[in-house]
């Protein structure tokens, strides 16, 4: 998590307007708060979790992205960060598309469904995969929509989504991610950061 | 109602001009401090009360001798803390504790003022508040906080004085009232001009009060600000003292006992022109209408943090109407958090104890009052 935190804390510059979508407890909120900028507003769908990040004085409001992102005016956010939650959106086509048109640039991080150890799980065991990033059983999971590195690489490309940075995670090791290295970053990382803009 | 006890209360020279076009002006707001001011005076929190409250926010209430409207919220070791917090409620004018209203007596003529009170509207309610802020020699409020009728003032506040409170607080409420609100309440006006006591406002003159209509208007808006989970849950079919039914138009059920109770006790604190007025007043109340059908125009000068809260069963000012201020909100880029808290007991629950709003609404004026002072520094 916190190397993730890292990765999405360098891809924003100081002082910049950020809104973190399915900002969950707070956390990013939080860190970002400490490192880079004051100027952070969250929205979350868990009624739950919103007081727990109104109770720490964080500005967000409880609401569903699929709906509620049209409210904000166009561009209005310097970033829009959409943190492991993509998958478990009923559209995440749509849920893209306005992500780009609320901030100038959108940050999409995706627990990647190609990594090895998961394809392993449904290889050889023929279950669906449950590994420390997606630990829940497939009659429970949130995730709708999973998607490997390589998805969010060609959905980008087909559809003119400029991606100014991409990176691979695996455990706490950091590498970019291009063309020719896809396919290997495709099957050793457990997390993709894409920093895109439409 | 007792008017002789001790109210602090100022007299406004300045002339205030009202919506209706009249002009008042020497006018009486009473009001009610918790806590202490701190010496840079940032701690201030404005309360603005609902249809029926008054100044007593906390403590002990000295005409009703009951705990203040809102001791859940406001007290010592309290969400809003007033070992911390200095906390200013005042009576709205068209009250009936002490403020500008029609029991008001009229010093040439001896005599209640009646219906010849000017019509009030909320944006007249705040600028008369407002003059009590700068008496108070106050120049920037920490918070502006209420539910309900208070939480349109608290919108309306900051409308009219966006560089007065850095934090704005509208619980329960809707920027414009809608029809079912306006309905209501003219269900509850005809029941207290249909009373023959009312004489057409002027009771005081023949020494009568028209609480029979009072109270039927005290019921009626009663069961609006209650759930029908709530109701349901807490009375049922239940019968009051007794084990069955009388075949006749007696109390049978708890819920009319309850309901005739609430009428009962209501009659004791309240004067039913006030109720007239105040009603009125919400019902005048379209804060987008006043900004030509832009709602977010009405905080576009502000730079006040708000946070809305609705209640997932009031349906009398239902979460959509609280939405529709963050979605005004949000389309100007203000600064604004919204929750709405799940809670069975209807639109009256930001009067009660409903654990989860107490402690989001504390921790979040307590969190806010740190990070706005450590920025100070």
């Amino acid at each position: 998590m916190k190397e993730e935190f890292n990765i999405i804390s360098n891809l924003i510059e100081e002082n910049t307007r950020v809104l973190d979508v399915g900002c969950g407890n707070g956390d990013l909120m939080k860190f970002l708060q400490e490192n880079k900028t004051k100027d952070i507003r969250g929205l979350e769908i868990s009624k739950e979790k919103v007081q727990n990040c109104l109770s720490k004085g964080l500005t967000v409001i409880e609401g569903n992205a699929e709906s509620d992102l049209k409210q904000f005016p166009k561009s209005s956010f310097d970033y829009v960060i959409l943190s492991q939650t993509l998958q478990a959106f009923l559209n995440p086509e749509l849920v893209i598309n306005e992500l780009l048109k609320v901030g100038k640039k959108v940050i999409v991080t995706i627990p990647n469904f190609g990594y090895w150890r998961v394809r392993l799980q449904l290889l050889f065991k023929g279950t669906m995969p449950v590994t420390e990033n997606l630990p829940h059983e497939w009659y429970n999971t949130p995730n709708l929509h999973m998607c490997t590195i390589k998805d969010f690489y060609n959905f980008c490309s087909s559809k003119n989504i400029k991606i100014f940075k991409s990176i691979a995670l695996k455990k706490s090791r950091i590498s970019e991610i291009n063309k020719s290295n896809l396919n290997y970053k495709n099957l050793d990382s457990h997390l993709g950061i894409f920093l895109i803009e439409s | 109602m007792n008017k002789n006890i001790d109210t602090k209360k100022i007299i406004i020279s300045n002339p205030l001009k009202l919506d209706c076009g009249k002009e008042i002006n020497n006018f009486p707001i009473a009001y009610e401090t918790y806590g202490e001011l701190n010496s840079e005076k940032s701690n201030a929190i404005l309360v603005f009360h609902a249809l029926t409250g008054d100044q007593y926010v906390s403590g002990k209430n000295p005409i009703t001798n009951k705990d203040g409207w809102w001791s859940y919220v406001v007290g010592e070791n309290k969400p809003i803390d007033t070992n911390k917090f200095f906390v200013i409620c005042a009576n709205v004018i068209g009250g009936c504790m002490g403020s500008y209203g029609p029991s008001t007596i009229n010093e040439s003529t001896g005599k209640q003022i009646g219906t010849d009170f000017p019509i009030i509207t909320i944006n007249d309610m705040v600028n008369a508040q407002y003059e009590l802020i700068k008496y108070l020699e106050i120049e920037k409020l920490f918070a502006v906080v209420g539910g309900s009728m208070g939480g349109m003032q608290v919108l309306q506040f900051v409308a009219n004085f966006p560089d007065k409170a850095k934090l704005a607080i509208p619980i329960a409420c809707t920027s414009s009232h809608s029809a079912q609100n306006i309905a209501f309440n003219e269900l509850g006006r005809q029941a207290i001009m249909a009373d023959s006591k009312w004489e057409n406002g002027f009771y005081s003159n023949y020494k009568l009060n028209p609480d029979k209509g009072l109270a039927v208007a005290r019921m009626a808006a009663h069961i609006t600000y209650l759930s029908e989970k709530g109701l349901q849950e807490k009375f049922g079919r239940k019968l009051q003292d007794r084990d069955s039914l009388r075949y006749g138009f007696e109390a049978d059920f708890q819920i009319e006992s309850y309901l005739r109770y609430q009428g009962s006790v209501f009659v004791d604190r309240f004067d039913a022109n006030s109720y007239l007025y105040i009603t009125r007043a919400m019902d005048y109340f379209d804060l987008s209408k006043q900004y030509k059908g832009n709602l977010s125009d009405a905080f576009k000068e502000t730079k006040t943090k708000f946070f809305v809260i609705s209640f997932t069963s009031d349906w009398l000012y239902p979460t959509s109407e609280n939405r529709e201020i963050v979605i005004a909100l949000n389309s100007i880029g203000a600064d604004v958090g919204f929750v709405e808290i799940e809670s069975d007991k209807g639109h009256d629950s930001f009067l009660l104890d409903v654990p989860s709003f107490l402690k989001t609404l504390g921790d979040y004026i307590n969190s806010t009052y740190k990070v706005i002072n450590e920025r100070r520094i």
